[in-house]
């Protein structure tokens, strides 16, 4: 499970940080451990992702997701981010995720989707 | 053997009770260092239950035909051994509910009645969350305020902290006996003390005391006891509330329905006996069983011996954790806590620590520990947590800081 690419991408998550002037920022915990992700997403005119960044707090499976999710983003617009599938995310960690880590490795997409939800349904 | 002399207690008899650890986890034997969570069922327990439901089962407190009466019996059985365990004066002090959580529900909402705006509530820092919530519930609805006695950064509730949060306004004390994560061990009965000179009723919950050490409520001097059936070596579903019998009976039902009236018309009802005014419906009858047999067994141990083998066993840990290196500990020092460490160890999240024990066949628990106020006052979102019990021995902790150690290896820490 803990290949070394996971662990690198653990150890060093690829666009963490925050954007000041985000788009879309969203927060999502993990109830059962207290891990969380907050996802930062800025768009351009066009709404398609200009720039992405998280804070990501959490073990090596949430984290790596995240940050490998975050690789991806870039130039997506909204309507493909937000059909980015579960077996996405498990075929990018190329890892067997059990039923008990299948929440850590989720926990990313849970916050990029509401984020989504949350700032379609915030438009007039 | 060499267990057996050292601590006075026969561990590799007692194993020998527990069909668990014949189990491999991984192709490894399993060292189960999660008791704080549950305990492991001994056959002694597991035999109870399936005799009751092969022999006697039937429902209690109904009909007069055989079956019901066995059922009863051994039902209300289970009750006088329960009082007898904590020492509480019989069996209408001892109410059974599901769980602690349960029991401290019933608790504040039954409470809830002598509450009103002004009035003070008082928890710990410490708190699990069974012990919390219900009580932020029953301060939102009355408009009762909500305190904390605080903790000291020994990881032990500050003396000073205690007199100033119980005033004169304080209607109801309640705090963890044991913590689950720091294992800090309180002195509840100093609380007590405190909250019963300024007018207030006392509770403890006491869910990681009573399985680890003698517990007495006419020593603790508190008026209501919550603990758990499973995290002793009992059944899951089935915990305990006691409560001095005049509280209780002056208290109102938290459930209502069958089994706990005297008489019922279209109008009104009239309460049964204690403890079963507080039982309503048909209660868990076999797990009633089970913890009746789980306290013999502890009872044929001896908590005395259990408490000095499960010292001997943290201490042991706390020795070979702390020369570990890179390892936080959480709480105070071994001779200050009941049989658990909580630990953290740096550049590596406890839930990828748990994952690579498990390969091992090292059962811990990693997470937030039902304790999420006091993870943040810790400034951590979670932390690894092994706790032991009679049946674990010293070379299973061997075994676990060998598989920190090639964790560590694994993460480069």
């Amino acid at each position: 499970m803990y290949r070394e690419f996971i662990l690198d991408h653990y150890k060093s998550p690829r666009n963490s940080g925050s954007i000041e002037n985000a788009d879309i920022i969203h927060k999502e915990v993990n109830p059962l451990c207290g891990d969380q992700v907050e996802i930062f997403l800025k768009l351009n005119g066009s709404g398609t992702i200009q720039e992405v960044k998280h804070l990501s707090r959490g073990c090596a499976i949430s984290v790596s997701s995240m940050s490998l999710l975050s690789e991806t983003l870039k130039g997506k617009s909204l309507k493909d981010a937000a059909g980015i599938r579960k077996e996405d995310i498990i075929g990018m960690l190329g890892i067997p995720v059990g039923p008990v880590r299948i929440k850590c490795a989720l926990l990313c997409l849970y916050a990029l989707k509401d984020g989504i939800v949350k700032y379609e349904s915030a438009k007039p | 053997m060499m267990e057996a002399q050292l601590n006075g207690l026969e561990v590799d008899k007692i194993r020998s009770d527990f069909p668990i650890f014949g189990r491999l986890i991984n192709g490894k034997p399993l060292a189960y260092l999660d008791n704080s969570a549950t305990s492991q069922k001994p056959a002694q327990v597991i035999e109870a239950m399936s005799s009751y439901y092969r022999e006697h089962n039937s429902n209690v407190h109904r009909g007069v035909h055989r079956l019901s009466i066995e059922a009863t019996l051994a039902y209300e059985e289970a009750h006088k051994k329960t009082a007898h365990f904590i020492n509480a004066s019989s069996m209408e002090e001892i109410v059974f509910t599901k769980n602690t959580t349960e029991s401290i529900n019933l608790l504040a909402y039954s409470l809830m009645g002598l509450l009103k705006k002004g009035d003070e509530i008082v928890v710990t820092q410490m708190e699990h969350h069974s012990n919390l919530v219900p009580w932020q519930q029953a301060a939102r609805k009355t408009g009762a305020r909500l305190k904390f006695i605080e903790i000291g950064s020994n990881g032990e509730l500050k003396r000073e902290g205690i007199e100033s949060a119980i005033t004169k306004n304080t209607k109801i004390v309640s705090a963890i006996h044991v913590s689950n994560v720091l294992g800090t061990v309180n002195d509840v009965r100093h609380i007590g003390q405190i909250a019963h000179e300024n007018g207030a009723l006392f509770a403890i919950d006491a869910a990681q005391s009573v399985p680890h050490m003698p517990v007495d409520v006419g020593k603790l001097g508190c008026d209501f006891l919550a603990f758990s059936g499973h995290k002793m070596l009992g059944p899951t579903g089935i915990g305990v509330l006691f409560g001095k019998k005049d509280t209780l009976g002056s208290m109102e039902p938290f459930l209502y329905g069958g089994d706990m009236i005297r008489e019922v018309s279209f109008e009104e009802s009239r309460w049964n006996d204690l403890p079963w005014k507080f039982e309503a419906g048909t209660p868990n009858i076999a797990e009633a069983v089970g913890l009746g047999a789980a306290i013999d067994y502890l009872r044929g141990i001896g908590m005395d011996n259990i408490e000095s083998y499960g010292k001997s066993l943290v201490r042991y840990a706390y020795e070979k954790l702390s020369s570990a290196g890179n390892i936080e500990i959480y709480g105070p020092p071994p001779e200050k806590r009941s049989s658990l460490i909580s630990f953290n160890i740096k550049g590596m999240h406890a839930h990828d620590l748990a994952e690579l024990l498990n390969a091992e066949g090292i059962a811990i628990r990693g997470g937030h520990h039902c304790s999420m106020p006091l993870m943040h006052l810790l400034g951590i979102t979670g932390s690894a947590r092994a706790s032991f019990y009679l049946y674990n021995t010293r070379e299973e902790i061997d075994r676990l800081c060998e598989a920190i150690g090639k964790a560590k290896a694994v993460f480069k820490v």
